[in-house]
């Protein structure tokens, strides 16, 4: 079966070091890479709402110098007409030389990859994985504290649903020094299979706590999470939660000078816009990142498809 | 209580006390047009209390679902009313159509030809999780 990546274990740790130096040579030297997916197609199938990570995938493909086929919204493709996932797999890979894939159910990505004839890189499966943005914030982190290890990582908001969490605390938990501090509400904690598997079984300590301002000094990352509406079934529950932590600048007088700010993104309300100026903000950066990131992994795949 | 000893089928020895009726609905006995003894709670050496199935026919069953269930039961084969074979039961690595699902979110909640494949991820804790989502498997 060809290579795909439907979650960050899907990589091995010598993998993840290889992209993200892949990365920074593309950032150190973007003409370089200009060619190197010359002719090859990168086809975008996003059978759910997003913006930037189709962006994303488009902008890293035409940076390689190849071209995008793109489908948005179930309701403009053949799945509207009850075409199953393997079906449009194997149909677009007859099209395309690699498929990156949104869906809004859990799993979709896999049954993609095992009936694609061309690599499949997961963008997102409802609530279960997104491993393109946990390589963009490995990115992030390793290019603002130059280290992966050694850190206090503070995680806030929708601990819960939040699948950036749970992909980015298991793929840091092979890093030596680590520290986890969860922020979040009752409802919204860490669960526990995610505690189980990623932190206790690994040794790696860990606090949980209800209240941001409290922790907030100690942090050398924090890493703010949107409650996602989608993932409630009720809406009360929803609109209850939403407005649980909102980080303004008074609390960030009180984190420390060289604390960097990370979000998945898209926002709501949960970071304030007055943040934005704040050099300690670096989420539109790591959106950058998630773009480099992006191409390595294109870059990867194909050549590991024998493509280029 | 006696029941009574069977020609040409199946016993199914050692179930833990309880998990008998899981087992015989997961095997599907109660579709089998055969007698079939479901004893529970008999007092075992072994184990304090067993459940015991007896199949009288010479079916075939799924190894699979028993290890899943419980991978301490036995399987004896019995043919001409001698014990022909006993089976040995492992838990299996990965189950494919016996459970299924229950994530309203997953794909096989929408795509319904695709196999329901679960895989043992915790064997102390006899953990099995759904393939496509990771969803926990409910019950045992």
């Amino acid at each position: 079966m060809i290579r795909s990546v439907i979650d960050v274990p899907d990589l091995t740790p010598e993998e993840l070091d290889s992209l993200m130096d892949t990365a920074e040579d593309i950032i150190a030297r973007p003409d370089d890479y200009a060619d190197a997916c010359c002719r090859k197609k990168l086809a975008t199938l996003f059978f759910e709402p997003s913006t930037r990570t189709r962006l994303s995938f488009e902008a890293a493909m035409y940076e390689l110098g190849g071209n995008v086929l793109s489908v948005t919204g179930a309701a403009t493709s053949s799945a509207a007409k009850g075409e199953s996932v393997a079906d449009t797999a194997k149909t677009v890979s007859c099209y395309a030389d690699i498929i990156a894939m949104r869906h809004p159910k859990e799993g979709a990505a896999a049954v993609a990859a095992r009936n694609a004839s061309v690599p499949v890189i997961n963008a997102g499966d409802g609530g279960h994985c997104h491993p393109t943005q946990t390589l963009a914030d490995l990115l992030t982190i390793r290019r603002e504290k130059g280290r992966l290890g050694n850190l206090t990582v503070g995680l806030c908001g929708d601990l819960k649903f939040g699948r950036t969490v749970h992909s980015l605390i298991n793929a840091m938990s092979r890093y030596d020094g680590l520290n986890f501090v969860l922020i979040s509400p009752e409802e919204l904690k860490l669960p526990s299979y995610v505690k189980n598997e990623s932190l206790k079984k690994r040794n790696i300590p860990y606090s949980q706590t209800t209240d941001l301002e409290q922790v907030i000094g100690d942090l050398d990352i924090l890493y703010m999470t949107r409650v996602q509406r989608e993932r409630f079934f009720n809406e009360e529950d929803y609109l209850r939660l939403r407005d649980s932590y909102i980080l303004t600048p008074d609390k960030m007088k009180k984190a420390r000078a060289d604390l960097s700010v990370m979000h998945p993104l898209p926002r709501v309300n949960e970071i304030s816009v007055a943040v934005d100026d704040d050099p300690r903000a670096c989420y539109f950066k790591q959106v950058l990142n998630g773009k480099y990131m992006r191409m390595a992994l294109i870059l990867m795949l194909l050549k590991g498809a024998g493509t280029i | 209580m006696n029941v009574d000893s069977i020609r040409d089928g199946i016993v199914i020895d050692h179930i833990a006390a309880g998990c008998g009726m899981k087992l015989y609905r997961l095997l599907g006995l109660e579709n089998l047009d055969a007698p079939v003894a479901m004893i529970t709670n008999v007092v075992s050496g072994k184990l304090g209390r067993k459940d015991i199935i007896k199949v009288d026919a010479a079916i075939e069953v799924n190894l699979d679902i028993i290890g899943y269930v419980d991978p301490g039961a036995t399987v004896n084969i019995i043919r001409d009313g001698e014990l022909k074979e006993k089976k040995r039961i492992e838990m299996p690595e990965k189950l494919v159509n016996v459970l299924f699902c229950k994530n309203p979110r997953c794909i096989t909640s929408c795509e319904q030809e695709l196999d329901q494949v679960f895989c043992l991820t915790d064997r102390a804790k006899r953990e099995y999780r759904c393939m496509y989502c990771e969803t926990k498997a409910s019950n045992l």
